[in-house]
C-alpha cells in the first residue's frame, strides 16, 4: 500500500510524467524513479511499477540509459534481494536495444543484481537470461549476453556451468563480427571465473579462435585479452600457450594489431615472467620500436620508459637505447614527440653515468628538435632529469631551446612554454632566472595574442609565489607600474590585470603603497574600457586593504567612476560600490 | 581469406552452369509515373538507389534531400490470397515491393566561412545492419553523412493517468485535484507506422563534395570519400574519423587526378578500392599502414597507343565501381564503357563493354553541352553473372560478363522496356560489344550511328541498382522509380 506520508500529488505527477511528451519530463521522472517506488510501496513497484517499466524499451536513448541506471541500484525498493529477479525483465530487454551505451549500462546494472543474488535465484532466472539473450535473435542481444557470463557462471551447477561454456563457445564463433568483439573483451573476465582445468582446455582454444579471426577488429581486442589470460595461467602454460600468440600478433600483417601489441607488451611481460621477457619479448619489442608503421612506433615509443623498467639496465642498454636513438631521429614528428614525453623516465633507470653517456646526447638533439612539441615534452619533463644530471649540464642547450620555443610563431607553443616557467624557474633558481628568462616573462605581457598575454599575467602571479614579494618588488613590479603608461590601451589594461593577480601575493602593504596610486591615476583614462576595469580591480581589492584605505581612496574613486558619462563604467562603479556596503554590512 | 585464390590468375567461371538463356527482361512495377505532359520538379529527381542486403528494402534518396523506402510485398502475404491463385500461371515469382515511408533527409545549407550553399541532394545510401527489427541506413548529400534507423513504431494512446485534466469523474480524483491512491498510466497501442528517426550525423569531415560511402565488413566502420580523400569513421563516433587516403598535392596545380568513387571489399574488412579520374582504380590494404597513399594493387586499361584524342582523358574517367558479391570482381563504368575486373589480374580488364559506341562520333556535341562528364552508375547481378548499367534516352543495357556469355539487352525505362528495339538495331551489336576490345567497334559503329539521331541527351539513366539474389532490376529516369525482372 501507498505510504502516506509523502503527498500524493507530486509522486501522482512524476508517474504520469513518465508517459509525457516532453522529453525532459520523463527523463526527470526515470530520473526519481527511487521516489515513486518508495510511494508505491514494495509489492506495488514489483507488480506494477517494474511490469510497466518492462514495456518501455522503444524510449528515446537518454530515458533509456537513465532507466537502466537506474534498475542496477533498485534492490532496496522491490523488497530486497529475494525479490530481485523481478528487476532481471526490464534489463533483459534494455540489453536489446541497439544503442551500445545502453546496453551496456544495462548490462553493467544487470550484472550488479546478479553478483548479490542467491544462488539458487541466480540459477533460477540469471541464468536462464543469459541463455536467453546468447541465443537471441538480433546480434545486439547476443553482444549483451557476452558481459554476462562471469556473473551467471558463479554457482552454477556442473550442467549448466558446461552449457555456458559451451554457449560462450558458440558467441565467440558467431555470424556476427559485432558478437566476436563483445566475445573477445569479455573472454579475460569469462575466463577468471572458470575453473583451470576447463580454462586450459576450453577458454584457451576459444582464445586461438578469436586470434586467428579474419576481422582485424576482433583480433585487436583478443590482443587486450592476453595479458590478462596471462595471469590465470600457470606460468608455464602462459609461456607456451600465450607467448608465442603474443609473437605471432607482433608481425601480424595489419598494423593496428602490431599497434595493440605495442600498447600492451610491457603488461604481457608480467604475465611471462622475467626469462621469457628477455629471450622472447625483447625482440619483438625491438621489431615494435623499428616498426614500418609510424603509428606503432609511436605506440611503442611511448611504452620504452615502462619497458625498461621491467628490464635490468644492461639489457635496455644493450637492446633497447639503440631503437631509442633511431627513434629520436625518426622521420616522424609524432614519434619523436612521443619519445620525448617519457625518455626522462629512463634516467633514473639507466643510472647517472650511462644517462650521461647515453641519453644526454639524445635529450640534447630532441630539445634542438625543429618541431616544437618535441622541445615542449623535453622541457616539461624537466624536474626529471635535473634529478639526474644536475642543471648546470643542461643550461647551455636549455636556454636557446626555451628563447626559441618563447617566441613561436604558433601562440599555443608560446602558451605551453609560459606555462612551465614556473617549473623551470623553481628548478634553475633565481640566478639562473633573472640572467636569461625575466625579460622574457615581460616580453609576453605584450603578446599580440590575448591568450598569450592572460597566461604571461598569471605567470607573474606564480614567480611571484615561487619568488616572494621581496624578488617581485625588484623585478617585476616596476615593469609592471611603466606599462599603465603604455600609450596601446591594451596593454594599459594587461597592466591592471596584473596588478590584480599581483595583489593577493603582494599583500596590503605593497597594494596600498604601490599599487593603487597608479590604479587611481588609470581611473581617469580616456579609454572607458581602463576605467571599468578599473572600477572591477578595486572591487577586487576591497577585501586585501584596511577598511580605512577603502574608505579614503577607493571609495571616492569608485564614486567619481559611477558619474562617468560610460554607462559601463557607471555599471562596474556602481556594483563594486554595493560591494563596498556589503562588506561593510558583513563586518558589522 | 587470404589463401590461395591469389595465385590461380587464369580466369575461370566459378561453377559450368553459368551459361543460363539469356534473361527475358519484362517490366515489373513503377513508383512516381509521370503523366503526360507533366513537369518534372528538379528536386524530384532520383539521385541514390539501394537495395538491402536481404533485398526486401529499397532506399532511393532524389534532389530535394528526401529518402524513400520501398518493402518487399511479395513474400510477405504467400500464403493462398487471391493474388496468389491468379499468379499461379507464372513458374517464377517475381519480387514485388509496395511504397514503405519516406524521410527528409538533407535540408538545403549554407556553409558561412565559404559561402557556398550545400545542396540537399542525396548523393549516396547505404543500408547497415539490420537490428531489432529496425532498418538502419546511412545517406550522405555533398558534405554530411546522416545515420538513420526507421522502425515501425506502435501509435501509443496514453490513459488512466493520474492527474486528468478534464477532472472526470470516477477516474479516482477527488475534488481538490488530488488523487486518492496512485495509478500508473495505462498504455495501449494500436497501429503502428514506420518512423525514421536520425540517429547521428557525421559532419565536418570532407572539404570537397562526398561521392562515395561504403560499409565495411566488420559492421562497425565505414568510409566516405571525396574529391581528395577519404575517410574512416566508427558508426557510433561522430565526431571524428580518420584520414586514410589523401591525394592532394601539395600546390593545387598540381593537380591531375581525382577520386571518383570508393567501395570496401564485401568480405575481407581491410581491403578497399577507389577509381579515379584518369581511369585507374587502385586496391589498397588497410593493413599496410595507417595513411594508405601507397596502393596495394593498380588496374588501369594498357595504353592504346596512337589513338588519343582530346576526350582520351575525359572519357576514361570512372563514375562508378561496383565488387561483386564474393569480392573477387569488380566491376567499373566509365563514360563508353563497362569494365570487368578480377582483382587478381592487374594487366587489364577481364572483359569491357560497348555501352554506346555510337557516341563515339558526337563526343565534341557532348563535350560542348557538358553531358560528357555525366556519371553513370553500374550494378552487377547477385549471382555475378551479368551487369547493367544506364545510357541516354531513358536506355540502359545488361550484359552477361561470364566468361563466353554473349548476352546483352537494351532496355528503356518505360512501361514498355522492348519499345525501341526493333527501330534501333541494337542486337547486331550484341556480337560487337561482346567480342569488344576487338573488331567489334567497326561493326556496330554504321548501324547504331544511325539510330543515335533520335537521343535525347536531357534524359539520362544515371542510377540503378540490382536486386541482391533476384533477376531485379530498379532503376530511376527523373524521377521515377521503374523496376524490371526476369
Amino acid at each position: 500500500m501507498a505510504m502516506v506520508d509523502e503527498p500524493l500529488y507530486p509522486i501522482a505527477l512524476l508517474i504520469d510524467e513518465l508517459k509525457n511528451d516532453d522529453i525532459q519530463l520523463r527523463l526527470n521522472s526515470i530520473r526519481r524513479l527511487s521516489t515513486i517506488a518508495r510511494a508505491l510501496g514494495e509489492e506495488r513497484t514489483r507488480k506494477e511499477l517494474i511490469p510497466f517499466l518492462s514495456e518501455n524499451s522503444d524510449d528515446d536513448d537518454e530515458v533509456l540509459l537513465a532507466m537502466a541506471e537506474e534498475l542496477g541500484v533498485f534492490i532496496p525498493f522491490v523488497g530486497g534481494i529475494e525479490h530481485a529477479h523481478v528487476l532481471l525483465p526490464p534489463l533483459e530487454s534494455l540489453c536489446t536495444v541497439e544503442e551500445t551505451s545502453v546496453r551496456e549500462k544495462a548490462v553493467d546494472s544487470l550484472c550488479k543484481i546478479g553478483s548479490q543474488m542467491k544462488e539458487s535465484d541466480l540459477v533460477d532466472s540469471f541464468v536462464p537470461l543469459v541463455k536467453r539473450l546468447a541465443a537471441g535473435e538480433w546480434f545486439a542481444a547476443r553482444v549483451s549476453a557476452c558481459g554476462l557470463f562471469h556473473v551467471a557462471y558463479q554457482g552454477c551447477t556442473d550442467v549448466l556451468k558446461t552449457e555456458l561454456r559451451s554457449s560462450y563457445g558458440q558467441l565467440c564463433q558467431d555470424d556476427m563480427p559485432m558478437v566476436r568483439r563483445a566475445a573477445a573483451s569479455n573472454l579475460g573476465k569469462f575466463a577468471t571465473t572458470v575453473e583451470s582445468t576447463f580454462l586450459n582446455a576450453e577458454i584457451m582454444t576459444m582464445f586461438d579462435g578469436l586470434t586467428k579471426d579474419e576481422q582485424d577488429s576482433v583480433r585487436l581486442l583478443a590482443v587486450e585479452g592476453c595479458a590478462a589470460l596471462g595471469k590465470l595461467l600457470e606460468p608455464q602454460e602462459c609461456v607456451a600457450r600465450i607467448l608465442p600468440v603474443i609473437v605471432n600478433f607482433s608481425q601480424d600483417k595489419s598494423w593496428r594489431v602490431r599497434y595493440m601489441v605495442a600498447n600492451q607488451l610491457y603488461e604481457l611481460c608480467e604475465a611471462v615472467g622475467p626469462d621469457c621477457t628477455k629471450t622472447d619479448l625483447v625482440p619483438a619489442y625491438v621489431r615494435l620500436l623499428r616498426d614500418n608503421e609510424a603509428e606503432v612506433r609511436i605506440a611503442a615509443a611511448g611504452k620504452v620508459t615502462k619497458f625498461c623498467q621491467l628490464l635490468n639496465p644492461e639489457l635496455a642498454i644493450q637492446h633497447i637505447l639503440p631503437c631509442v636513438k633511431e627513434l629520436s631521429s625518426d622521420s616522424s614528428q609524432h614519434v619523436r614527440s612521443a619519445l620525448a614525453s617519457v625518455i626522462m623516465g629512463m634516467a633514473p633507470i639507466l643510472g647517472k653515468d650511462s644517462t650521461i653517456e647515453h641519453l644526454l646526447p639524445i635529450f640534447l638533439s630532441l630539445l634542438k628538435d625543429e618541431f616544437p612539441d618535441v622541445r615542449l615534452n623535453i622541457i616539461s619533463k624537466l624536474d626529471q632529469v635535473n634529478q639526474v644530471i644536475g642543471i648546470d649540464l643542461l643550461s647551455q642547450s636549455l636556454l636557446p631551446a626555451i628563447v626559441e620555443l618563447a617566441e613561436d610563431r604558433h601562440w599555443r607553443v608560446r602558451l605551453a612554454i609560459i606555462e612551465y616557467v614556473p617549473l623551470l624557474a623553481s628548478q634553475l633558481g633565481i640566478g639562473f632566472f633573472d640572467d636569461k628568462l625575466g625579460a622574457l616573462c615581460m616580453q609576453w605581457m605584450q603578446d599580440k595574442v590575448y591568450s598569450i598575454r592572460e597566461a604571461a599575467a598569471n605567470n607573474l602571479k606564480r614567480l611571484a609565489e615561487e619568488f616572494g614579494s621581496e624578488w617581485a618588488m625588484q623585478h617585476i613590479v616596476p615593469q609592471v607600474l611603466d606599462m599603465v603608461n603604455n600609450p596601446h590601451y591594451l596593454h594599459r589594461m594587461m597592466a591592471l590585470r596584473a596588478i590584480s593577480l599581483m595583489a593577493p601575493v603582494m599583500g596590503s602593504e605593497i597594494t596600498c603603497s604601490k599599487f593603487l596610486p597608479v590604479v587611481v591615476e588609470a581611473s581617469k583614462d580616456r579609454v572607458p574600457n581602463i576605467k571599468f576595469n578599473v572600477a572591477k580591480l578595486l572591487q577586487s581589492l576591497i577585501p586585501i586593504v584596511d577598511q580605512s584605505v577603502v574608505d579614503k581612496t577607493i571609495r571616492q574613486c569608485l564614486v567619481d567612476l559611477s558619474e562617468d558619462p560610460d554607462v559601463d563604467v557607471r555599471y562596474f562603479a556602481n556594483q563594486a560600490l554595493r560591494s563596498i556596503d556589503a562588506a561593510a554590512v558583513a563586518q558589522s | 581469406m587470404n589463401g590461395g585464390d591469389d595465385e590461380d590468375v587464369v580466369v575461370v567461371a566459378a561453377s559450368s552452369g553459368d551459361q543460363s538463356p539469356p534473361l527475358q527482361w519484362r517490366f515489373s512495377q513503377v513508383f512516381g509515373e509521370r503523366s503526360a505532359g507533366e513537369e518534372v520538379q528538379p528536386v524530384d529527381m532520383i539521385s541514390a538507389i539501394e537495395f538491402d542486403h536481404s533485398g526486401d528494402h529499397l532506399a532511393t534518396g532524389d534532389r530535394g534531400g528526401r529518402v524513400v523506402l520501398f518493402e518487399r510485398s511479395d513474400a510477405k502475404h504467400s500464403s493462398g490470397g487471391r493474388r496468389d491463385l491468379e499468379e499461379t500461371d507464372y513458374s517464377v515469382r517475381h519480387p514485388e515491393f509496395c511504397y514503405k515511408t519516406e524521410f527528409q533527409s538533407h535540408d538545403p545549407a549554407f556553409d558561412y566561412l565559404k559561402s557556398l550553399e550545400i545542396e540537399e541532394k542525396i548523393n549516396k545510401i547505404r543500408w547497415c545492419q539490420t537490428a531489432n527489427g529496425a532498418l538502419f541506413l546511412l545517406s550522405t548529400n555533398d558534405k554530411t553523412i546522416k545515420y538513420w534507423k526507421v522502425q515501425d513504431k506502435k501509435i501509443k494512446k496514453i490513459c488512466d493517468i493520474n492527474a486528468d485534466p478534464s477532472g472526470a469523474v470516477g477516474n479516482g480524483i477527488v475534488a481538490n485535484g488530488v488523487p486518492e491512491a496512485l495509478r500508473l498510466p495505462v498504455v495501449t497501442s494500436h497501429e503502428s507506422s514506420p518512423v525514421a528517426k536520425c540517429r547521428r550525423v557525421y559532419p565536418h569531415a570532407h572539404d570537397y563534395h562526398i561521392n562515395s560511402i561504403s560499409i565495411n565488413s566488420d559492421g562497425e566502420t565505414f568510409i566516405s570519400a571525396d574529391d581528395l580523400r577519404i575517410n574512416l569513421w566508427n558508426l557510433e563516433i561522430s565526431n571524428q574519423s580518420f584520414n586514410i587516403v589523401d591525394v592532394k598535392p601539395e600546390k593545387m596545380e598540381d593537380l591531375s587526378e581525382v577520386i571518383t568513387a570508393a567501395e570496401f571489399h564485401p568480405t575481407h574488412c581491410n581491403m578497399l578500392a577507389y577509381s579515379s579520374s584518369k581511369g585507374s582504380i587502385r586496391l589498397i590494404d588497410l593493413r599496410q599502414s595507417a595513411l594508405c597513399d601507397s596502393h596495394s594493387k593498380l588496374f588501369e586499361e594498357p595504353d592504346a597507343a596512337g589513338s588519343k584524342s582530346f576526350f582520351t582523358e575525359i572519357i576514361a574517367s570512372v563514375s562508378d565501381i561496383k565488387f561483386a558479391k564474393e569480392g573477387r570482381y569488380l566491376l567499373s563504368r566509365d563514360y563508353m564503357t563497362l569494365k570487368l575486373w578480377d582483382i587478381n589480374m592487374d594487366s587489364g580488364p577481364v572483359s569491357t563493354f560497348q555501352v554506346h559506341e555510337y557516341l563515339k562520333p558526337k563526343l565534341c556535341d557532348l563535350y560542348e553541352n557538358d553531358s560528357i562528364f555525366d556519371k553513370f552508375e553500374c550494378c552487377i547481378s547477385g549471382n555475378g553473372l551479368r551487369a547493367a548499367t544506364g545510357s541516354y534516352s531513358n536506355l540502359f543495357r545488361v550484359f552477361g560478363v561470364s566468361p563466353g556469355s554473349t548476352e546483352t539487352a537494351t532496355l528503356e525505362a518505360s512501361r514498355n522496356p522492348m519499345r525501341r528495339h526493333v527501330p534501333v538495331p541494337s542486337r547486331p551489336s550484341k556480337l560487337g560489344s561482346i567480342l569488344g576490345r576487338a573488331g567489334g567497334s567497326e561493326s556496330t559503329a554504321g548501324v547504331d550511328g544511325n539510330s543515335s539521331n533520335a537521343l535525347d541527351y536531357t534524359t539520362k539513366l544515371l542510377h540503378l541498382a540490382w536486386h541482391p539474389n533476384e533477376n531485379l532490376i530498379a532503376c530511376a529516369a527523373g524521377n521515377s522509380l521503374y523496376m524490371y525482372c526476369a
